[in-house]
């Protein structure tokens, strides 16, 4: 349909301007005259016309030079500019459009040649328009995007904190977009001392994945805090993403359970490429993925077995997302499982290992990359220190005297895990929360003891190489199924005094018992994180006794008096 | 009205564009072109050839678009003359042109009788 526009004329010759205004208005457009450029330029400044009829050759300041000054003023917005001319030579009408020159009309002009051409111009106007319009609603939506990305990371960072990722002993790379690119990354530190450490890829990408990530860290850090197993919380996790995520989406994921007390480590690896397990002498164990990722099972059909192996000083965990394989550079080449292989084979200083693979990354594909991930854990003497502690609540202490008394039988034994509910127990006793950790690891270490040791006779010894290792947890899986008689006793007794007070907390189990003595002399050993134990007990807690025939153990808690 | 001189067909298409205008469109023609043949002579007479080449091109303009073949035809001759800047030819081409614009003027003045 045609529009009127506002035309400006600009034409030396008064017939020509005159027959020229006249072809213009009769079609239905405001029309504005200048007899030179300079005027034209003017005018086009004051009235901002749509479209410009152009004379060539004008005296003041010829059409060429009006030509580049309209487009300039016009920046962004089309002002479609006609030439008017008789020019014949190429050279001129190659002049023409190269001071931005949109078309020409030749004289004589015709009327109905001379409209089609207008509306053609303001066609080419309302498309640029829509460009323009469009290019600034992107804009706007990706500003938009981008802020709420923002939001949502804050209220995620809320959610996930940063765990213990920024403890000394872990090295991670992470862009900041990661969450958005279905990355995830958490670790915690469990109230028994064991780390936590999982390594998360959504399929998808963007919003969707970030929401998916919410709930799995949400479980992760409050099942961690509340000293679940790292079993329970898999299981957890898989059912919650299970329940939420839509069919096509789950969480290729890698859950390490670092445990510096034993010595050892469990990893459950569902999707992601091989994670490493690192000797101090440079020996690597590939931690392969044996189970589907998250999300995908039901819990009756999931598949929580972890692989164990054992731990000590100087050994680096290394995990990364398939962003680091798979990833592509400019040239459309794969950074590849070969290369990384390779990079593992030539590295001669394992600490230097994290270093070597973001250089080669960033040799790579020239810039940092948004959706890869990589974290490296090594076993130092710090993360084999001492258990967190909790906050203390505020309420005052009041007079406490009880006890309780759990039996758990072999089905309870089987399945279950006391330890957080008890703990949860303790910590509603005020004095006892500074030493939460210390307690749990306690309880963690009794009851591990009573269970492996005491109900399922397995032998310790076993566990002195990796071979040992993985069949010591072979033999406990496989005789915990089996178990259909056993129990463990656990009596816990609280009782305050006018100096103070004292948790005292006894274990005894079904098995045939132990030497205590001799173990404790057995496990003197530094550099084997296995089987420290019973000395970390002893340590730990401000009694330790024992039954002569090994079938039993106390230890006790004191504390004094508020001042 | 139609001869080597005029085109009829630009003329009725300015007729029916121009309507009421018409008259005056000649008139400013007229007037206008006067004007550029001075303007022809005093840069001959300069010998300034590209201000010749200038004023023959915008003439030539003018003469076309009111359907004037013969002198715009002209007029491009003289164009093609500055641009070799041969001005010596210059001065009998530009009283061709003179001799042409007094036969339009003739027509033009009889077009108008014509229409009252």
């Amino acid at each position: 349909m045609p529009k009127r526009l506002t035309i400006l004329i600009a034409e030396d010759s008064p017939v020509d301007r005159m027959l020229l205004s006249t072809i213009v208005a009769r079609q239905g457009h405001r029309v504005l005259t200048a007899a030179d450029g300079m005027q034209a330029v003017a005018l086009f400044e004051q009235e901002r016309p749509q479209l410009v009829l152009m004379d060539a050759l004008m005296p003041v300041m010829d059409g060429f030079e009006a030509a580049r000054r309209i487009k300039q003023l016009a920046g962004d917005e089309l002002v479609p500019i006609i030439f008017l001319t008789s020019l014949t030579e190429n050279q001129a009408l190659v002049g023409c459009l190269e001071a931005g020159g949109d078309d020409f009309i030749a004289k004589p002009y015709n009327p109905i040649i001379l409209e089609a051409k207008i509306q053609a111009m303001h066609r080419l106007r309302r498309l640029q328009a829509t460009v323009l319009a469009q290019r600034d609603l992107i804009a706007r939506r990706n500003q938009q995007l981008l802020d709420e990305h923002r939001a949502a990371k804050a209220i995620f960072d809320k959610v996930a904190h940063a765990g213990c990722l920024n403890a000394p002993n872990i090295r991670y790379r992470q862009s900041p977009r990661a969450l958005f690119n279905g990355d995830l990354l958490l670790a915690a530190q469990a109230p028994a001392g064991q780390m936590f450490v999982l390594l998360g890829d959504f399929t998808g990408h963007g919003l969707p994945a970030a929401i998916g990530a919410m709930p799995l860290a949400e479980t992760f850090y409050g099942m961690a805090a509340k000293g679940h197993s790292s079993t329970d919380i898999l299981r957890e996790m898989n059912a919650k993403l299970k329940q939420i995520l839509p069919v096509e989406m789950f969480c290729c994921a890698t859950l390490l359970d670092i445990n510096p007390l034993q010595g050892t480590l469990r990893v459950w690896n569902g999707g992601l490429p091989d994670g490493y397990l690192i000797g101090a002498n440079g020996q690597r164990t590939p931690l392969g993925s044996r189970h589907l990722p998250l999300g995908i099972l039901s819990a009756a059909a999931f598949d929580d077995e972890f692989e164990h192996f054992p731990l000590a000083v100087g050994d680096r965990l290394l995990l990364l997302s398939d962003g680091v394989i798979e990833s592509r550079n400019t040239h459309d080449e794969l950074f590849g499982e070969r290369r990384l292989l390779a990079l593992l084979d030539a590295n001669s200083d394992p600490a230097r290992l994290f270093d070597e693979i973001e250089q080669a990354l960033l040799a790579f594909h020239g810039q940092v990359q948004d959706d890869l991930s990589l974290i490296e854990v090594s076993l130092d003497e710090t993360l084999a220190g001492a258990p967190l502690s909790v906050p203390l609540v505020a309420h005052r202490s009041r007079p406490i005297d009880w006890s309780a008394h759990f039996e758990l039988r072999a089905e309870s034994l089987r399945n279950g895990n006391p330890l957080p509910l008890l703990l949860q127990l303790l910590l509603q006793v005020n004095p006892l929360r500074p030493r939460a950790g210390a307690i749990y690891t306690v309880l963690g270490e009794l009851y591990a003891n009573a269970l492996e040791h005491g109900v399922l006779g397995l032998d310790s010894a076993l566990k002195c190489d990796a071979e040992g290792f993985q069949r010591y947890y072979e033999l406990r899986r496989e005789r915990l199924q089996a178990l259909a008689e056993g129990h463990i006793r656990l009596e816990l007794s609280i009782k305050t005094h006018d100096g103070g007070g004292c948790l005292r907390i006894a274990i005894s189990d079904s098995g045939a018992g132990f030497d205590v003595a001799h173990a404790l002399q057995l496990q003197r050993c530094d550099q084997c994180l296995s089987g420290r134990g019973l000395h970390l007990v002893r340590q730990l807690t401000d009694g330790f006794d024992w039954q002569a025939d090994g079938r039993g153990l106390g230890v006790e808690f004191g504390w004094a008096a508020e001042a | 009205m139609s001869n080597a001189h005029l085109d009829s067909a630009v003329l009725a298409t300015l007729q029916d564009v121009m309507e009421s205008e018409y008259p005056v469109l000649l008139d400013t023609f007229l007037a206008d072109s006067e004007e550029r043949v001075r303007l022809l002579k005093q840069a001959c007479q300069a010998a300034e050839a590209d201000m010749l080449r200038q004023a023959a091109h915008s003439f030539k303009g003018s003469c076309s678009n009111m359907g004037a073949t013969l002198l715009a035809e002209l007029c491009r001759e003289l164009e093609d003359l500055a641009r070799r800047e041969q001005l010596a030819q210059a001065p009998v081409l530009i009283e061709s042109i003179e001799r042409e614009f007094a036969i339009i003027g003739i027509l033009f003045r009889a077009e108008r009788q014509r229409l009252g």
